[in-house]
């Protein structure tokens, strides 16, 4: 951890200047609950720290005018579960990302780091993904809207280029009739990393499936958006025959490895058990909802 | 390599350091400023022994670097006792015995009074999923758990 820089830019084009000049080795800090634990480890060794805690795009809530949400990409997941409003209109996508740690890797943890750190299991990017968020990315070369699911590359890696900030996210209007859900499975009842973690967002009109996107968490090297999932939900009224042929699709578009949290058969099943689970939580909330 | 100026406010008094750009707040807590209640278990945001506030939110200190203080406001456990008069939390983890070797107790204290602060009266999951993050070899939990639903009782009943 020699002759480190650190550095906290109160403006998006310092920070992205700073990044690229780094030549590779500059390291965005957020949260710092992924970075601060590999630099101990020895796994990174940044030449420079870019905090982006001063960056006022990157560490606020707004509602936009269309009704929808922009979320900084470094505010913590404990602002985001305070939050008066977005709760309400996409509580799968709060629930997913306070799922991450604990109260106080909470308080600090952010959705920008949880996508960027490009774990497969990361816990907040298959709501994002159902979600249908788009991640706003500032670079060299300026801005870009890129849909959530095509920033993780393969564990530990993105799609951002050199210099390259996850800026914010942003959850599109929501439908009436509409709701949102996560669930993980863990051995544990907290504080544990996915075996695998699914979301889904729905919109019911007249008890049938209008619009639905499925995301899945830890059983390929990136989160997938499960487009076969979906189109078994659209126009069904989610009868058993179609959460079936949901679930038969989430099932196949496992590609898990083997590990100590499981193995490739039993991911690949509770990614059907998930899918049903979570589907009918999301239409319940649909049910309920549609009167934020 | 140059030291980073930090201006910071921790338990309320105005404190300025000096530090490394990699430096955690909790080594500058514990090795410059003196302050160490807050205690260094595993070092990479399991345990929650480090636990302190920054603009009122609980944080692992040593999974943040002493130059993010800059312009907060940081609590540690040195800050909830009134000098000599002890938080009720504290008074009531001595009354119940809700400790044993005491390294986990700053962490467990910081982290039981902020939830206190915003729910005065949590349930018994609330504060076992609220307290997830710090961990106690010692106790088995059942007595920090009880010692905190006591406090809560107790200074509910004082506030009426």
């Amino acid at each position: 951890m020699n002759d480190v820089r650190y550095l906290a830019p109160r403006t998006l084009d310092e920070a992205v200047r700073a990044l690229a000049a780094a030549d590779g080795a500059g390291r965005v800090l957020a949260g710092g609950t992924d970075l601060l634990v590999q630099m101990r480890a020895g796994a990174v060794s940044p030449g420079v720290i870019v905090d982006v805690k001063k960056i006022a795009e990157m560490t606020t809530i707004e509602e936009t005018a269309d009704g929808g949400f922009r979320i900084g990409a470094a505010v913590s997941g404990a602002e985001i579960g305070d939050h008066p409003r977005l709760g309400q209109v996409w509580p799968g996508v709060v629930e997913a990302i306070n799922l991450i740690g604990s109260t106080q890797i909470q308080g600090r943890a952010s959705p920008g780091g949880n996508l960027c750190n490009a774990s497969p299991a990361a816990d907040s990017v298959p709501a994002l993904v159902a979600a249908g968020a788009t991640v706003t990315v500032q670079g060299p070369d300026g801005r870009r809207e890129v849909p959530v699911e095509k920033i993780q590359a393969g564990p530990g890696r993105t799609t951002l280029g050199r210099g390259e900030i996850v800026v914010s996210f942003t959850l599109p209007p929501r439908p009436p009739g509409s709701g949102d859900a996560y669930l993980r499975l863990i051995p544990r009842t907290e504080m544990d990393i996915a075996v695998v973690g699914c979301g889904v967002s729905l919109t019911m009109q007249g008890g049938t499936c209008t619009a639905a996107r499925v995301g899945l968490g830890a059983v390929a090297p990136t989160v997938l958006l499960v487009e076969d999932a979906a189109k078994a939900l659209i126009g069904s009224r989610l009868e058993d025959e179609a959460l079936e042929a949901a679930a038969a699709a989430c099932r196949a578009a496992c590609r898990p490895i083997n590990d100590k949290r499981g193995t490739i058969e039993y991911r690949t099943r509770i990614a059907g058990v998930l899918l049903k689970r979570v589907a009918a939580i999301a239409a319940e909330r649909a049910a309920a909802g549609g009167k934020h | 390599m140059p030291k980073l100026h930090v201006t910071t406010t921790i338990n309320g008094e105005p404190v300025e350091f000096l530090c490394d750009p990699t430096q955690s707040m909790l080594e500058v807590l514990r090795d410059e400023l003196g302050l160490t209640g807050s205690k260094e278990g595993c070092a990479s945001g399991d345990c929650g022994a480090c636990t302190i506030t920054v603009d009122d939110r609980l944080v692992c200190s040593c999974l943040m670097l002493a130059a993010e203080a800059e312009g907060r406001r940081i609590g540690t456990i040195e800050g909830m006792a009134e000098g000599e008069r002890l938080h009720p939390l504290q008074r009531k983890f001595v009354e119940m015995a809700a400790l044993q070797c005491g390294i986990c107790t700053p962490g467990f204290l910081v982290a039981a009074k902020a939830l206190l602060d915003r729910n005065p009266d949590p349930t018994e999951t609330e504060v076992r999923y609220w307290l997830a993050g710090n961990l106690c070899r010692c106790t088995g939990y059942d007595k920090i758990v009880r010692a905190v639903l006591e406090t809560a009782a107790e200074m509910r009943a004082a506030a009426r």
